[in-house]
This record gives structure tokens, sequence and C-alpha cells, in this order.
């Protein structure tokens, strides 16, 4: 694979110094200089997005450290398996995305297109599951928005909890929060992948051009790295904690 | 038209003509026009509810306007002023303008995305309207909670709304901006090669990648607890009120320096260019943008000395703060030395600039003032406070923004202005200034708080002086906006460099540049301010 890659790199640095390929803009000199700025484009918008979720985690640990009797009783109602249903998925997901531009920088359309479908098939299965996830929080009263009732339904297991007005309420709008943003990532994340889609399905990225597939691949990669954090502080750290009360 | 004084190649600006071409352009130049005329509306704005404010302080008694209207007054001053005039003024202007011709290159790295910037700021700016124009805001530019998330009936939503759309055009900016610098320079324009402007440019987007987010993201949770009931900073259920200060000043303290470290770049240029000197000590004015840059991340808590934060947090945030004194010493002192035994001209751009070392001087030490923590609780929420404030964004950024401006008009429009009068307008700029906020220093200091539209009789006459001051000060303004309207169809034809100045934008471009601004490919052979190098300056 090392090897394959390298040589994409080298015809592309090749291409630059003849006529101009078609795909390269008219304010950059050659290909080379195209791939990089868009490559150091994409890292520092994710430099971006990760002051922006940072926000977020800096009231996650704060409140973490204030309440976290409160923390381990909330994170104790999120579900378990289909959070770590949705870890395997995106990783997954991180795996054909590795794929899909790799295929474009050997220049198989048909490898692009097969492992953007599975990419884009993997994030739906997230959203798909995320929506359980939210259905049944909205079920058990759990959504501090609409009338949060930490006391539950008599029919529910966890009677013993606290009512209205605690601190669980933080955990659950920064749940909410936290998880619904990174939703939104990768609600973004797919329509950027249908995009990929069409282009790669008309031969558009070849071994000198595929800048788009691959900042396309670091986006997807931050907003899994980005559950890959999400997932143990909100739903095993607490069930850890939690599990004497 | 004119045809035997156009230039030989046809400029950007005639380039594909009509609105159309206008508004669909990826020229970082055209864009840095349309930034310039919309950044205008919004500072013309924003001077109207300070007219009021002003108006409202003649008097003791609050007869002018009513206490809430008042409130409105100040919060949506600081709303338009902050996010929609100071953030974007240089960087979107003169910095779209010059950063690809100083870097030698055709435009920037993403012409697409700098368009797009540019829209999503007109969005902005009409949600700050229609925020306005529904009963406007009244929590202050800082939507401190719980007040704005719990009680104030105005329209929160909308204008945290509105500076969340803007910051994202701030962040496009930034973000295009270092691409650009990294990847993007001619050959042979090494980094210290670079232009001073540049590297201050640089250093203001890396705070706007690195800040910006984070008020995106406070302003998100606001606007969460408003509508969607999500309490985050509820004290109600344990939530914490200090929390969204300290994320809320995380961005806003380095967005002072997003506003003067533009400004710093803009007089680096004009010392070198009115002194017709390298810059001294190039290297130290270069990495002290940086430093600012830096420290400036490192302060915030300067504005939580009265919010019960932890009082040794409060030593350190004041030690810092007072450690920023350093770098911005070493810009001042670099420039005078720049300045001394130069061949400095009394033309209008040194007028402006010669205002902005004084007062960002004064403006400056009297931070030092605030950053001394018990000094801090006899000043904070005075007029001190605003006077010091004022003194760096009014006084330093935007006497740099304008000096900036009357120095490079003639790249930009191709005219010149009449000098007189734009001596002049700088002239009733610096003393109107002064005589607006020099009196709030010492209002402030007799304990005159801020943002009430009422106070004792004591304090009358230093009032009416601001106010005094406050007209002169719109005059000079008004005037400059004037002869620069006059100067696009009546002033002289300019000649590709009328300062005599060094720098890729005037030896190597027309005024104004042709739409890929260079006829040929740039390699840049000499340092920057070469004023002393080999043989004789060549004009035009």
């Amino acid at each position: 694979m090392a090897n394959s890659t390298t040589s994409g790199v080298a015809v592309g640095h090749d291409a630059g110094h003849g006529e101009h390929h078609p795909r390269l803009q008219h304010h950059f000199f050659d290909m080379d200089q195209q791939l990089e700025a868009s490559t150091l484009g994409m890292w520092v918008f994710l430099v971006t997005e990760i002051m922006f979720f940072g926000g977020l985690f800096m009231a996650y640990i704060l409140y973490r450290y204030w309440y976290p009797d409160a923390w381990a009783s909330a994170s104790n109602h999120l579900n378990v398996q289909m959070g770590a249903i949705n870890t395997v998925v995106l990783i997954c997901s991180s795996l054909t995305m590795v794929m899909a531009v790799r295929s474009a920088q050997i220049g198989s359309i048909r490898g692009q297109v097969g492992y953007l479908i599975a990419t884009i098939g993997f994030g739906a299965t997230f959203l798909v599951v995320k929506y359980f996830e939210y259905a049944e929080k909205f079920e058990h009263h759990l959504v501090p928005g609409l009338g949060m009732t930490f006391a539950p339904p008599a029919d529910h297991i966890h009677a013993a909890h606290p009512v209205v007005g605690s601190s669980e309420q933080l955990f659950f709008s920064l749940y909410f929060i936290m998880t619904g943003i990174h939703a939104l990532h990768m609600v973004v994340g797919i329509a950027l992948m249908l995009i990929m889609l069409v282009w790669a399905w008309r031969g558009r990225f070849t071994p000198e051009y595929y800048g788009p597939i691959e900042v396309s691949g670091l986006y997807w990669h931050f907003v899994d790295i980005v559950w890959i954090f999400l997932f143990p502080l909100l739903y095993l750290l607490g069930a850890h904690l939690g599990a004497g009360h | 038209m004119a045809t035997e004084t156009a230039p030989a190649r046809q400029s950007y600006l005639d380039a594909p003509y009509g609105l159309a071409a206008w508004l669909l352009t990826k020229d970082h130049k055209r864009i840095a026009m349309l930034y310039l005329i919309s950044i205008t509306v919004f500072f013309a704005i924003g001077g109207l509810f300070a007219l009021g404010i002003r108006i409202e302080l003649l008097t003791p008694k609050g007869d002018f306007v009513a206490a809430d209207t008042y409130n409105k007054l100040f919060t949506m001053h600081g709303v338009v002023m902050i996010f929609f005039f100071l953030i974007p003024s240089i960087p979107a202007t003169l910095g779209n303008f010059l950063i690809p011709i100083m870097c030698g290159t055709k435009d920037l790295a993403f012409p697409r995305i700098n368009l797009l910037s540019w829209y999503l700021y007109v969005i902005g700016g009409t949600l700050a309207i229609a925020a306005v124009a529904t009963g406007g805001l009244d929590t202050g530019w800082t939507f401190y909670t719980p007040y704005s998330t719990q009680a104030s009936q105005t329209s929160v939503t909308m204008a945290a709304m509105a500076a969340f759309i803007a910051g994202f055009s701030s962040i496009l900016t930034g973000f295009n901006f270092i691409v650009t610098i990294h990847r993007m320079r001619a050959p042979g324009l090494t980094w210290f090669r670079l232009p001073l402007f540049v590297w201050a440019q640089y250093a203001t987007s890396l705070v706007m990648i690195l800040g910006t987010p984070v008020i995106a993201i406070t302003l998100l949770l606001v606007m969460a607890e408003r509508t969607l009931h999500f309490p985050i900073f509820d004290p109600k259920i344990g939530g914490d009120p200090v929390l969204f200060q300290h994320l809320f000043w995380f961005y806003s303290h380095p967005a002072v320096y997003i506003m003067i470290l533009p400004g710093m770049g803009v007089v680096s240029e004009l010392v070198a260019a009115v002194s017709r000197k390298q810059i001294f000590g190039y290297a130290f004015v270069a990495f002290s943008s940086l430093a600012i840059a830096i420290l400036g991340f490192l302060v915030w808590g300067h504005h939580l000395f009265v919010s019960s934060q932890s009082i040794y947090a409060g030593l350190v945030f004041s030690i810092i703060t007072m450690l920023v004194a350093v770098p911005s010493a070493v810009k001042t002192f670099n420039w005078a030395a720049t300045m001394y035994k130069g061949s400095v001209t009394w033309e209008s751009p040194t007028y402006w600039v010669i205002g902005f070392m004084g007062l960002f001087l004064i403006g400056g030490l009297t931070g030092l003032f605030l950053a001394t923590l018990g000094l801090d609780i006899h000043l904070t929420d005075t007029y001190f406070v605003v006077a010091h404030f004022h003194y760096i964004m009014v006084g330093g950024a935007i006497m740099a923004f304008l000096g900036g401006i009357h120095f490079w008009w003639p790249k930009m429009t191709g005219r010149m202005y009449p000098e007189s009068l734009a001596k002049a307008s700088a002239i009733l700029v610096f003393s109107g200034f002064n005589m607006t906020f020099f009196p709030q220093f010492l209002l402030g200091y007799m304990g005159m708080p801020r943002r009430y539209h009422s106070y004792p009789d004591e304090f009358q006459v230093l009032n009416i002086a601001s106010t005094f001051g406050a007209t002169i000060l719109g005059l000079g303004y008004g005037l400059c906006l004037v002869y620069l309207l006059w100067s696009l169809k009546r002033g002289a034809i300019a000649p590709a460099n009328p300062w005599g100045a060094k720098g890729l934008e005037w030896e190597k471009t027309q005024s104004p540049p042709t739409t890929f601004n260079f006829e040929e490919d740039v390699i840049v052979t000499e340092p920057a301010y070469n004023y002393a190098g080999s043989g004789k300056v060549h004009h035009g």
C-alpha cells in the first residue's frame, strides 16, 4: 500500500510540470501546491473543530468534577449496547473511508464507488441507531427542555432517582448537545460523501488528482474520533463509577 | 472613458463589470471592496447608537431615552462595532486585498471560501439588523448569563445567532490567510522576507481560528438554553454562570488582539514607508506579533477579577496580563527607532500613524492599571474601563485602519484623495477622540459606573466635554468619508507607487492591479523594506 501511494504522489508531481492538468486551479503553480494547500486547509479547519468541541468538553469536565454522583446516576440511563454498536460502526466506516481514498490514489473507480457506498451506509446506520436512542430518551422523559421529570414513570426500573431541579439535567443537556452536534457533523459528512460518490462515479479522481476525496476523508476520521471520545465519557465512565448506586 | 490616462492593462475594477460579476466574484480584491462597503455601513449604524448614548449622557437625568432603551443602545453599539466592524475591519479589507499581493500570488488559497465568508458576514449582519428591528438587545454585548438565558425579554437568540454566523465568516478569513501564507508564497519569498503586515495577519489568523470556535459553541449553548430550555449555565440546578464568563472571555479577550494586531501590522508598513527606512528590529517586530497572539490566550481571567474567581488565579492572570505589555512595547519602541533618523515625510498616512502611536500608548499603559488586581477593584465597571478599551480599539485599531486605507487607497482605487483634507481629517479624529475619551478616564477614576443612563450632577461637565469631543470625532470620520468617495470620481489618477514605497504591491503591480495581480510570475530576491538596498528606489 505504501508503494502505490508513493507512486501516486510521484505521478502527480510530474504532471504539474508538463501542460496544465485540467483540475489545476489558475492560482496554483502546480498540482502539488494545490494538494498541499487543500490538505493544510482541512487540518486548519479541523483545529477549529477541536476548539469548537473543546468548549463542550470544558463544560463536561467542570460539571463532572462538581457533580460526580449526578453524573454517575444520569449516565446509567444511557444505552451502552447501542453506544457500543455505533462505536464499531464508525470504526468500520473509517476503514472503508481509507480504502476509498486509496482506491482513488491507485485509480480504481470501482473501488472508490464501492467503499464510498459502504462508508455512507455505515454513517447512515449510525444515525438510525442514534435515532432509536434519542426516541428512548424521549419516552423515558429524559429530555431537559420537555419537562424532564427525573422522577420516572411508575413502571420505570430506576425509581430511586432524584427529581426535577437536579444536576442530572446538566448531564442530559450536555449529552444531547454533544451527541446532537456530533450527529449533525455526521449528516454533513454523509452529504460530503454523496458528492464524492458522484464525482468518483464520473471518474473525476485520478492518481494525479484526488485532493477532495482525501480531505473529505480527513473530515470523516475527525468526526469518528470525536465519537471515540464521547462514547467512554458519556456512556462508560458513569456506568463504571455508578455501579454501586 | 478617460482612455488617455487608463493603465495599460485592464484593472480588477473594470474587468467584467456589473452587479452579478461583483457579487459572484472570486477575486480577493473585489471581495475586499465588498467588505469595505459593508463594514462602512455597519460602522455608521454603530456610530448612530453611540450618538444616542452621548446625547443621553449630556444631562445627569435620564431624559432623552428610557433606561431600557439606553441598555439597548449601548448593547447594540457594542455588538455592531465589535462583531460587524472591528473584527472584520482590517483583515477582511486590507488583509484580503494585500495578502495575496504581498505573498506574490494571484489569489488567496481558497477564493470561493473567501466569497462565502463575505456572504456569511452579510447574513450575520442582516440578522443583527433584524434583531434591532425586532426590539433590540439589552444584555450588553457580553451576553452574560443567567440574564441572557432566562430574564431578558429582547431578541437575544437572534443577536446571538448573528454573532455566531459572523464568527464563521471570521474563521474562514483566518483559515484562508493561514493556508495562503504557508503554501502560496512566491519563489524566494522566505518567511523573513515577508512584510510585517503579513506576520501580523498570520498571528491574527491564529487567534481567529483558535478563539472564534469557542465563542461559537458558547453562543450556541446560550441559544440552546434560551430556546430549547437545555440548562447549561442555570444556577438553579447547579449550572455555573461563571463558566459562561470563562468560555466567553476565552474568545473575547483574544478578540481584542484580532482587532489590534492587524492595526500593528499596518503601522509597521506605514512607519517604514514614511521613514524610507528598513524597519528597526524586523525579527523582534515579527515575533512580537506571535507573542501577543499566544499571551492573548492566557489572560482572559482578568475580566473575572470580581467574578468570584480564585484569588490565586487572579494573581496569575494579572501577571500574564502585564507580560502582554512587553511585546507591545517592543513594537512601539521599534517603530520609534525606525522613525529616528529616518527621512520622515509629512504625508497624510504619517499623520494617522503618529496618531495611532500616541493613542495606543495611552490605551496600552492604562491597560496596566486595570491589570493590577487592587486597582481593578476600584476601576472595574467604571468609565475608566470604557475609556481604556476605546483607546485601544478606536484610538488604536481605527486610526490604523484609516491610516492603512489612506496609504493603500491609491492602489485599491487608482485615485488620489486631497492631501490637505486627509491631514485635516486625521487631526480632527485625533483631537476629537482625545476629547471624547480622556474625560472618561477621569470620570471612571472618580467612580462613574458604566452602563447607566443617569448619573450624579458632579459628573456633568466632563460628560459634556465627552459629547463635544464625540461630535468632533464624528465630523472627522464624516469628512474622511466625503473626500474618499469624492476621490473615486474626481481624484487624480494614482501612479503605481505614489509614496515611493518598497513592497510587491507598489513595485510589481499597477494601480489598481489587474485581476491576477502581476503581469509575470514574481520572484523575490531581497528582504522587505530594502530602502537602503543597491541603487535608487525606482518609482512606478
